[in-house]
Order: structure tokens, then C-alpha cells, then sequence
């Protein structure tokens, strides 16, 4: 025990890179400082119910929206298929002195429960880094099999039945083993009881049991899917056998693409030749903003809508949305993420595979083209751009077998599934984690109209809470305007004023609330121009500043400013004031080319601002951004 | 005039100060002057005036500062005259001391006149003239009621100068952009992107003057909601050749950070070396303090205010009707004040002004140079005497 504590010491920095768990709520005895109880203790059985509790500070488990909420069509352990008795002593014996090993932390985090589930999402191997390799012989010293350096934690998901026997198996072979292993018992219990649950919901496909340990073993890193069918589980599991190398190269992979720039002289030659829309150039660009389209508002649609017929390429659908982006009649991330998922859906319904073409190949084109479609007519948010890679991997993983209806069927129920959960069940939870922010007698500042902040001052509301409501608002879009109508209507007490004054209101609020075009890895929140104003002003005033944002808008490229990438809006909406007729200095401004009129659309609040991120994970700071962006976004947006 | 002020009708601090000196230039030289007290009179006159015009627009800071100013010239001109006259009666009661004792007494009561007019002429630091109140204010009606022999000539001086120099404070008013312009060349330089919200005449000269002075360079331009005079300046800007960028007010964070300088106009500079200034101006300010982006005020001298401001935002400001951020048809549903079902749901803030602190200023460039926000109050000294600022509060509070 001495000598192991000793070796633990010296693995607990690389146990630490490990680092955020981001699993289920604390359990009471978690802030004890001495080491774990060597048997298992009566709380774990608490932490294969997560969810729950609804803690402030932390984050609630992966699988709680999917878990209580959606159905799932097969449980995580299915993919396991249960290793026979005779090899599992000595698998186990091997592998559970690399856990205890590698994944034993100091005391304090060793009590982190629940760490399966987010092994469950991404694959021991990433969450593990090399945990197996660089284990000290001393602590294998105890077991007689030498370890295999790929073992890693995974390997613990096993069906109830088979973890149950490992447990008799230990406790009648290796008595001075017991001890150690007990930590990977107790996730071996814990995946089990948590793979009971979920198989009790799932439709009851069961695996038949494959026997071979190589397989076990094999299949560590691949990533469960819920939704995977089992021969999609073998094939991901032998094309992964590359174990961290492959996870390595995935993270590589990564690293986002970057973006088109547009004053890429050939590039957008090349855009051009493809585009549909053919926009006019702006005639007075601005200088500082040449690497971003900049074309002549006004003139798309009324050539699109002349050459409906020509686009014979294009569904109606699409073709639809992508009008009703151009016009403005949609806007804000989620309503325009899910006008695109559900054209697209649309699209796939009356998709048919031509002849001699495989569905995933022709299908992820015709998406491809329907998105470059919509690049036309308005540049994609982060959110539909995630959509969009959530559809396309989705499209890819259809195997072949599968007919071209069940497949259409599949990629139908997938994107109904992306809405509900990322989008609408994500939404709930925000509104559900921001009400316990609000006090009675609290005067809340929003800026803009963001719909997560809307329904969180209407759910306080109904909760009757008693708070007042600052909208602050902008020119040109004035979207506070719409806003402020609705909030009114529902009986708020409002008060509206415009952006320049926010230093002279902001006395006398006591929290902010914004919304987010989306979170970057760096903890920058890009949104709605003038975000940072109010942000910056808030934090002058000493305001705590409250984004609400869904995970799925979360991204892991990073930003430090808003002039690298940024969307620019119609320039004539900033020379006219509507209502404002003696204001017309600027009538006919684009003759006189000294003159610009830049209409930013989004910009990027620093992550200093920023006091809290309200995400369906829970309420983050902004730094644990890149957190939830690692975790969960490859594991749950794009499986 | 009165009415005008009440009325809001005279746009702009610099038309206002030179009005107000106008129409006080117009009261000294319809008073009559008595023939004790001359200097004593034309003040009562002027703080009579004063405190109406005050009163009538307590925002529009720029009149009680002409007053003062007016105050002080009365005064400097009366302790010059004062001490012009002494230093005759010194040399004639040298002259000629043993025949006339009554001319002695005279000159020993004068020796302490000439004592404090020499210090009040020197001018000496605001906190010993403000200690030594008494003494120079009670030395003021001493000396004006000595040298009776020379009383008439002197009134008619006094009236005379006092008016001159309060021509010379109108054509400082009148020309402050020039002078103020005249040191943009020493702060553009080639190629450098400047930041400026809403429209201020002192900006657009210093721009311009810069301008012709073959500087090139590039303007940002806030619109300034919701007055949008943004539009109006850069109109003329680009009419003047510059390369003008418009932004929305919302978008000044986003574009500070490729800024080099800020130059904004004032509406009126306290002594504390913070700045009343059209609405949005904290904004501007908090994000060039962000991103260390010097912050230029430019302010003639007629909007130095020798007060010390006191929660600014609320005391200082003045709020604009609502019609200019909502349409009332639009919201008339929802802004029902007249039906009186309780409080109303919507309230509509559209303040004028904004309060830029001190610390986030960090240069102020008035016709007399460039100055730190912590030197306002010693340049402000220069402009004020120390009792009429007392008197003229007192007044207000009167009021």
C-alpha cells in the first residue's frame, strides 16, 4: 500500500492532464481529503444517477439530456461484447494495475465518480493520454501478467453479469490485489449499473456475446455510439486499432480549416465560377475588411428569384431558406440552424440515389452544394456549421448495406434527434440553470434579442419572480425593438434604451444576460455587435455578465478580435434612419469614394468580460470552454 | 436671451458662450455706474443676469462659465485699475508725503490693497486664494472706494476696459478652433487611423487643419445615436478629401483595436478633469482604456467648469424624449401612462450626456495647450476667480 502510494506520486501530474471530468454531480464525501476507501462505498451508487441534482457549479453528466429525455437505440455496452470468464482474470488482473496505476489521482480528485461516462463519450484513450504506456514497473510488480501498454480504462465497460463475477473472481484469487483494484471495480460496477439503465431503456437489440479478449481489447477506443449499429461498431473498432496514435491524429485533424478569405484573388474566382448568386461587388469596400465578402445587398434577390427554374439542382427547400436568409426574415443561430436542418431534411426525403452512385458520396455532394448555396446567400453561423458536420459525418457512416430508404430514414431521425437535443432540450436546460440566477428584485440587462435569454426572463416570470428587465438595442437591426414588444406583452416591466447610454443604466442593474453567436475555444464570445460593448461596460461597473449559449454553438477555432473574421451587413441600413427623415447627410454616399459604411454585424466579447457561460452542460467560466468543446463536441455532436 | 436658453434653442456650448458674453457685454454697457463701487455694481449686475441664465438651462454649463468669466475679468480689470491707481497715489504720496496727512493715512490703508491686488494679480494657487477669501474679496470694495479724487475718469476706464476685455473673451470664444486646430499637426501624424463619435466643431477643424497640412490619414467615424451627427461629420469629411469609415456606436469595440487615436469633442470639462460629453462617450472611452488607445478631449476654454462634479450622470444630464428611440404610434399600446392601470410596463431612457472620469482621459487639448486631466483644475484657476465660484453656487442653490 506504502510503496504504491509512493509510485502514485509519481504519476500524478500526468493523472492531472486528465484533468476536468466533466461527469456526474458531486457526491457529498467528495471534498474529503484522505485517500479512497478501498471498499466499495455506498455513494457510488448515487453517481450512476446524474442529473438530478442540479448543482450551479457543476456540470451534469454527458448523458443526462439523452439519458431521462431520448430514447436510445442502443446501450454503450452493447458495443462490448462480454469477454469470457476464463481470460477475464488475467485481462482484468492486467489492466486494472494499469488503472489503479494510471488513473489513480491525488486523494482530492480521486473520488471524481462517474469518470465512465465521460470514457463512454471519448474513448479511454483521449481522456487517458498514454495512461498505460508510462506505468512504473514497480506498481506491475504485483501481478504477475506483464501489462499490455494499450490496456486502458475501457476496457471496464462490461455487462453486469460478467463484472459481478470479475469481483468473486478477485476476491477469491488475489487477496493482497483487492485493494487495488477496487477502484476499477467500483467503475466496473458503475458502468454496469449505468449500462443496466440504459439497456433497460434501449429497444433490446442484444449483442450476441463474441468471446475473443483481442476484441475486448481492440474496441477501447472506439467511441460508443448510441446510435451505431453493431457492424458499424466492428468496423470503427478495427479501423481504430491505432489506439492513441489514431486519437492523435484525429485531435490533428482537428484543428480548424481556414476559412475563405476573400481577397484570395483566385479563390474567389473560383467561388465565383460556382456560385449561383452571382453578386455584384460592393463598389465602396472597406479597406480593413477586404479578406471578407462584400457584395452589393439588395441585388441577390431578385435574380434569384428570376432564375428559380434554371436551378433545377436545388431543392425547393433549400432554395426557400435560402431566400428567407438573404431577405433577413430569418435570423439569429438557432432559428436559421434549424430552418437549414429541416430544408435539408426536406431534401432528403425526396432524395433518391441516381443510379450507379453510392447514397453517403452522392448524398454528402448534393449537401455540399446546398450549402455552398446558402454560403451564397448569407455566410454560415458557427451553428449551422456544426449542424452541417454533424449531418455529414452522419451521412458517412451509413453503411452500405443499409437500403436507401432505412438509410433516408436514419439520417431523417438523426437530424430530428440533432434538433430536439442540441437545440430545443439544450435551450430548456439553460432557461432551468439561469432562473436559479435570478432574484427577486434583480434588474436584468439584456442586449439585442437573443431567444435563450428571452425564454429565461419569461420562464422567471411565470415563476414569478420579481425583476425588471433592461433591453438594450442598436441601431441598425434594432432587434431589442421585437424584443421588448414580446417581453412587454407578457407583462414585464421593461425598460428600453439604446447602446450609447448603457453607461448611464447600468447603475442600476445587477446582472447581464446576453446571448451568443457562438464560444470559442479561447472563451471569446462572438455575438451580435455590441455584445462587448455592454459586456466591457458591465465589467467597469463590476456586473456579473451571463452568456447563454448551447453547446452546440461552441467551436474550437480561436479568435482575438472581431476584424479577422466577421460578417459585414448592408451598408445602406447605416445611412438610413427609419423614422429619422432629416437625416440624410449621407443620401447617395457611394458616389464619393472616400466614404465607407461599415455595417459589422458580430463581434468578439474577450473572455475578461465574460463572468459565466450558461451552457446545457451547466455554468461554465469561459476558460472551460476549450473543456467542453474537447469532451463532448467530437464526442457528442459528430459520433 | 432668457427665453432662449429656457427654450434650448441656442445649439452647441460655443454658440452659447458667445452669446452669453454678448448679451453680458450688452449689460455692463447699459448699467450705470455709480461713482463708489463701480467694480462692485457691474458684478451685482452681472451675477443678477447670470443666475437667470443659469437657471434657465443648469445643464448647458457653458453659461455659468461665461459668467464667471465675466466676473473675473470685472474683477482683474478693477484690481489692475486699482493697483495702477495705488502705485500713482504710492509715488505722489512719496512726492509729497510731509504736507498732507490725510493723503498718509491713505497710502498705509492701501499698502495692504496693493498687498493682496499683487497677489491676486500674480495668481496665486486656488487653495490659498480660496483660504484667503476674505481678505481679497474685502479688498476689492476697499480699494474701489479709495482715490476718490480720480473716481470719474477711473469708472469710465473701468466700464471701458471691462468691456474690452470681454470683447477679447468673445473673439477667444469665436476663434478657440483655430487655436485649438492649429496644434493638430503636432498630434496626427502620416497614416493614422483616428476614432471620433458623434460631431463636434473643434474636432472637424483640428481634423481638417491637419488635413491641410498634407497629412493623410483615416478617420472612424461613430455615428453617435441618437443624434446621428456622425452622419454630418462625415459628410464633411469627405468632402474635405479625408478617407472616412462610418460605423455604428455598437460596433466601436469591435474597430478600436486598429484605432490609434481617439479625438473627441466635449461638452464641458469639470475641474476634476473629467468630461460631460454626448452620450456614448463613456463607451468610447472604457474601450480605448482597453485596448490603450490614447484618448484626446479637445475643449475650448469656454467649457472649462471650475465645479467639482457630483454623481454627473444623473445631476448633469438632461433626458431626451423617448420619441427619438421609439415611435410612439409603434409602442402606444404598450406605453399607456394615461389609462393608469398601475405603473407602466415600458419606460424609455434616452439621456443626453455621459460622464467620461478623469482616469480614462488622457489628454485634454484646449487653446491653451495640452494639459493632463489632473492639471484641469490649476488651468481653471487661471480663467476663474475663487469667489465667484462660492457666490454663483450659492446662487444656484438659491435659485
Amino acid at each position: 500500500m506504502d510503496s504504491r502510494r509512493s509510485s502514485r506520486a509519481v504519476i500524478d501530474p500526468k493523472v492531472r492532464q486528465v484533468g476536468f471530468f466533466t461527469s456526474a454531480p458531486l457526491p457529498p464525501d467528495r471534498t474529503q481529503s484522505d485517500p479512497p476507501d478501498p471498499i466499495r462505498s455506498p455513494p457510488l451508487a448515487d453517481a450512476s444517477s446524474p442529473g438530478n441534482s442540479l448543482s450551479p457549479v457543476m456540470i451534469p453528466p454527458p448523458r443526462h439530456p439523452s439519458d431521462s429525455l431520448l430514447r436510445l437505440p442502443h446501450s454503450p455496452s452493447d458495443a462490448f461484447p462480454p469477454p469470457s470468464p476464463t481470460t477475464t482474470t488475467t485481462s482484468l488482473g492486467d489492466f486494472s494495475d494499469d488503472v489503479t496505476a494510471a488513473s489513480s489521482p491525488p486523494p482530492a480528485a480521486a473520488r471524481v465518480r462517474g469518470r465512465g461516462s465521460s470514457v463512454k463519450q471519448q474513448g479511454a484513450a483521449s481522456s487517458f493520454p498514454g495512461g498505460g504506456f508510462e506505468v512504473p514497473p514497480s506498481v506491475k510488480a504485483p501481478s504477475s501478467v506483464p501489462a499490455s501498454g494499450l490496456t486502458t480504462v475501457s476496457v471496464v465497460k462490461l455487462p453486469p453479469g460478467i463484472s459481478v463475477e470479475v469481483q468473486s473472481d478477485r476476491a477469491l484469487n488475489s487477496k493482497p490485489l483487492k485493494e487495488k483494484t477496487s477502484k476499477a471495480e467500483r467503475r466496473a460496477i458503475q458502468e454496469a449499473q449505468r449500462a443496466a439503465k440504459a439497456a433497460a431503456k434501449a429497444e433490446g437489440i442484444k449483442t450476441p456475446a463474441v468471446t475473443a479478449l483481442a476484441n475486448a481489447k481492440s474496441a477501447k477506443s472506439t467511441k460508443p455510439s448510441p446510435q451505431r449499429n453493431d457492424s458499424a461498431v466492428v468496423v470503427a473498432a478495427s479501423e481504430k486499432k491505432g489506439g492513441d496514435r489514431s486519437v492523435e491524429k484525429d485531435r490533428k485533424k482537428d484543428v480548424p480549416h481556414p476559412r475563405m478569405q476573400y481577397d484570395d484573388k483566385s479563390r474567389v474566382q473560383k467561388l465565383k465560377k460556382r456560385s449561383v448568386v452571382k453578386p455584384t461587388e460592393a463598389r465602396n469596400r472597406v479597406e480593413l475588411f477586404r479578406h471578407l465578402p462584400q457584395y452589393e445587398h439588395g441585388t441577390q434577390l431578385p435574380v434569384l428569384q428570376s432564375k428559380f427554374f434554371q436551378l433545377d439542382t436545388l431543392h425547393p427547400a433549400v432554395y426557400k431558406v435560402g431566400l428567407q436568409y438573404l431577405s433577413g426574415d430569418i435570423c439569429g443561430g438557432n432559428a436559421r440552424c434549424i430552418a437549414m436542418l429541416q430544408a435539408f431534411q426536406e431534401a432528403i426525403r425526396d432524395y433518391s440515389t441516381p443510379p450507379a452512385k453510392t447514397l453517403s458520396r452522392d448524398l454528402t455532394a448534393k449537401i455540399s452544394s446546398y450549402v455552398s448555396f446558402l454560403i451564397d446567400c448569407r455566410p454560415l453561423s458557427v451553428s449551422m456549421g456544426n449542424a452541417i458536420r454533424f449531418l455529414k459525418s452522419q451521412i458517412a457512416k451509413i453503411p452500405i448495406s443499409l437500403s436507401e430508404s432505412e438509410a433516408k430514414a436514419t439520417l431523417h431521425s438523426d437530424i430530428e434527434r440533432f434538433i430536439n437535443e442540441k437545440i430545443i432540450l439544450a435551450d430548456r436546460v439553460i432557461v432551468k440553470h439561469a432562473v436559479t440566477k435570478i432574484r427577486d428584485g434583480d434588474v436584468l440587462l439584456t442586449y439585442g434579442s437573443s431567444s435563450a435569454v428571452e425564454m429565461i426572463l419569461q420562464h422567471a416570470h411565470e415563476l414569478g419572480k420579481q425583476f425588471r428587465v433592461v433591453i438594450v438595442d442598436s441601431r441598425p437591426k434594432h432587434e431589442g425593438k421585437l424584443l421588448l414588444r414580446r417581453l412587454v406583452r407578457k407583462g414585464l416591466s421593461c425598460t428600453y434604451t439604446h447602446i450609447n447610454a448603457i453607461s448611464y443604466i447600468m447603475h442600476e442593474v445587477t446582472r447581464v444576460f446576453l446571448g451568443a453567436s457562438s464560444v470559442l475555444s479561447n472563451g471569446t464570445v462572438y455575438s451580435r455587435v455590441g455584445t462587448a460593448c455592454v459586456a466591457m461596460v458591465a465589467y467597469g461597473f463590476h456586473i456579473p455578465v451571463l452568456v447563454c449559449c448551447e453547446a452546440y454553438k461552441f467551436h474550437e477555432r480561436v479568435q482575438l478580435d472581431s476584424i479577422c473574421s466577421n460578417e459585414l451587413g448592408d451598408p445602406d441600413s447605416i445611412s438610413k434612419v427609419p423614422g429619422r427623415e432629416d437625416i440624410n447627410h449621407l443620401d447617395g454616399w457611394d458616389k464619393s469614394e472616400n466614404l465607407q459604411l461599415l455595417n459589422l454585424i458580430y463581434d468578439a466579447t474577450p473572455s475578461d468580460y465574460v463572468s459565466l457561460i450558461i451552457t446545457d452542460y451547466g455554468m461554465i467560466p469561459p476558460t472551460s470552454v476549450p473543456v467542453i468543446v474537447r469532451e463532448y463536441g467530437r464526442g457528442q455532436l459528430w459520433i | 436671451m432668457v427665453a432662449h436658453g429656457r427654450q434650448c434653442k441656442i445649439e452647441g456650448s460655443q454658440a452659447t458662450a458667445r452669446q452669453t458674453a454678448e448679451l453680458l457685454r450688452s449689460v455692463i454697457s447699459q448699467q450705470r455706474v455709480p461713482y463708489t463701487n463701480q467694480a462692485g455694481a457691474l458684478i451685482d449686475a452681472v451675477k443678477a443676469v447670470g443666475e437667470q441664465l443659469i437657471a434657465a438651462n443648469p445643464v448647458e454649463l457653458a453659461v455659468g462659465n461665461i459668467v464667471r468669466r465675466v466676473l473675473h475679468i470685472i474683477r482683474e480689470e478693477d484690481l489692475s485699475l486699482t493697483t495702477a491707481a495705488i502705485g500713482e497715489l504710492n509715488l505722489s504720496a512719496v512726492s509729497d508725503d510731509e504736507n498732507d496727512d490725510d493723503r498718509d493715512g491713505n497710502t498705509t490703508l492701501s499698502a495692504a490693497a496693493v498687498a493682496a491686488a499683487a497677489r491676486s494679480t500674480l495668481r496665486p494657487p486656488s487653495l490659498q486664494t480660496l483660504l484667503e477669501d476674505t481678505p481679497v474679496s474685502a479688498a476689492v470694495p476697499q480699494t474701489s472706494s479709495s482715490g476718490a479724487a480720480d473716481k470719474s475718469s477711473r469708472s469710465r476706464k473701468l466700464k471701458h476696459d471691462v468691456i474690452e476685455a470681454v470683447n477679447e473673451l468673445i473673439q477667444d470664444i469665436v476663434t478657440c478652433h483655430e487655436q485649438i486646430a492649429e496644434q493638430a499637426v503636432e498630434h496626427i501624424h502620416q497614416n493614422e487611423v483616428i476614432l471620433t463619435l458623434g460631431s463636434s466643431r473643434t474636432v472637424s477643424e483640428f481634423l481638417f487643419a491637419a488635413k491641410e497640412k498634407k497629412r493623410s490619414f483615416r478617420v472612424f467615424v461613430a455615428e453617435g445615436a441618437p443624434r446621428y451627427q456622425g452622419h454630418l461629420l462625415a459628410k464633411e469629411l469627405v468632402a474635405r478629401g479625408l478617407q472616412t469609415t462610418l460605423i455604428t456606436d455598437s460596433a466601436v469595440f469591435a474597430m478600436i483595436s486598429r484605432v490609434n487615436m481617439v479625438i473627441v469633442g466635449a461638452h464641458a470639462v469639470m475641474a476634476n478633469g473629467g468630461v460631460i460629453a454626448p452620450v456614448g462617450m463613456n463607451l468610447v472611452a472604457l474601450a480605448a482604456q482597453k485596448h490603450a488607445v490614447p484618448f484626446v478631449v479637445l475643449a475650448g476654454s469656454h467649457k472649462l467648469c471650475p465645479l467639482y462634479p457630483h454623481n454627473p450622470e444623473v445631476l448633469l444630464n438632461e433626458l431626451r424624449s423617448p420619441s427619438e428611440l421609439l415611435d410612439f404610434g409603434e409602442f402606444s399600446d404598450c406605453m399607456d401612462f394615461g389609462s393608469g392601470s398601475g405603473s407602466p410596463l415600458l419606460h424609455v431612457v434616452n439621456p443626453a450626456f455621459d460622464y467620461v472620469p478623469p482616469k480614462l482621459v488622457s489628454l485634454f487639448i484646449t487653446d491653451a495647450g495640452g494639459h493632463n486631466p489632473s492639471y484641469m483644475y490649476r488651468l481653471i484657476a487661471d480663467y476663474y476667480s475663487a469667489d465667484d465660484l462660492v457666490v454663483q453656487r450659492r446662487a444656484i442653490a438659491g435659485n
